[in-house]
């Protein structure tokens, strides 16, 4: 596991470390968090908003 | 077969692909397509026999097909037919032109037109995005007042096609629709998506899964709407009308299928690997 943390509240989030990049995670603070790669480490950022051209 | 499977969210569909591309034995590599960036034509470095576009986003998922296809790579869906899924307009045209039955549906651009034709067809009708997915702004105007009222919300969207207007008749459905994929050359497996509550019938609005009994009709029907639009991999959603029997709604270029497995028990990603794989070596 990967210990990164949350982008909104600071707090402490356990990411596995397999993890993929566009997997979202929700945060015990409530926030809906995406895994994305930076400088070729695991990372957190909010998740984007359901856009307008999502879907099937 | 080493295999691509592009995406932006993760999702369950997603997750099982990979799971299945391993179990058979595919080298399958994620491209995460949101954190994209290179120059147009320079490879992204992997030899792929295809790669499957699963993008949410369209705009992402249409994009992201052509820049592959740029570099001599084969995805599936290709992007001509995500743009024939994705723009309403173009899907209807195309099915109406081969003699498929659709909702009976028009185009105005302006709303005096609009309300026009809407009384042609009858209230109440229904307007909605010409593109969109999961019901999202889909809605039923019950008359000029109502239909004016959500046509000046659709002028207000971000949206690039928001002084189009897409009016449809009410089909007096049951309460549900179907749902029937298309994977390969085989129409193998569909569910009835039903809402008691609700006249939209979209899982994503709450219909619940049920598992659907293919007739040689409606496999017909869905091989014919896949020769139309072309594709390997498509979610078909057809109504059952009272009086004309099945019509095409709308064709998804990157369909979800999680309630489709679990109410069919049947295993999309598996047969679909197995279809692609076919494909692969002709």
């Amino acid at each position: 596991m990967v210990l990164l943390k949350c982008p909104v509240c600071g707090g402490d989030v356990q990411v596995d470390d397999n993890a993929l990049p566009g997997e979202v995670i929700e945060h015990e603070c409530g926030a809906l968090l995406e895994v994305y790669m930076k400088d070729g480490k695991l990372a957190l950022r909010v998740a984007e908003q359901i856009g307008e051209d999502w879907g099937e | 077969m080493r295999l691509g499977v592009a995406y932006d969210v993760l999702r369950w569909e997603e997750r099982d692909l990979f799971s299945e591309a391993r179990k058979l034995g595919y080298d399958v590599r994620p491209l995460y397509i949101k954190d994209y960036a290179d120059l147009v034509g320079n490879s992204i470095g992997e030899n792929l026999d295809a790669v499957i576009q699963r993008g949410v986003s369209h705009s992402r998922a249409l994009i992201s097909t052509t820049l592959l296809e740029s570099q001599g790579l084969r995805v599936f869906n290709d992007s001509l037919t995500l743009v024939r899924c994705e723009n309403k307009a173009i899907t209807l045209s195309l099915l109406v032109k081969s003699g498929v039955n659709i909702p009976r549906t028009a185009i105005a651009f302006s709303k005096e037109k609009a309300l026009e034709i809407a009384r042609k067809l009858g209230y109440p009708v229904v307007i909605k995005p010409i593109e969109g997915s999961w019901g999202r702004m889909v809605a039923k105007a019950v008359d000029d007042d109502s239909l004016y009222s959500l046509m000046e919300y659709q002028d207000y969207t971000t949206s690039q096609f928001r002084t189009a207007y897409v009016i449809q008749e009410f089909v007096r459905k049951p309460d549900r629709d179907i749902r029937i994929f298309v994977i390969g050359d085989e129409a193998p497996v569909g569910i009835y998506r039903v809402n008691k509550a609700n006249w939209k019938t979209n899982t994503a609005l709450g219909a619940k899964a049920e598992p659907l009994k293919i007739d040689p009709e409606l496999r017909e029907l869905a091989m014919k709407v896949k020769d139309v639009i072309g594709g390997f991999f498509l979610g078909i959603d057809v109504f059952e009308d009272p009086d004309r029997g099945y019509v095409v709604n709308e064709v998804n270029g990157v369909p979800e299928y999680k309630n489709t497995v679990r109410v069919n028990n049947f295993n999309v990603s598996g047969f679909l690997l197995k279809k692609l794989a076919e494909v692969i070596k002709k």
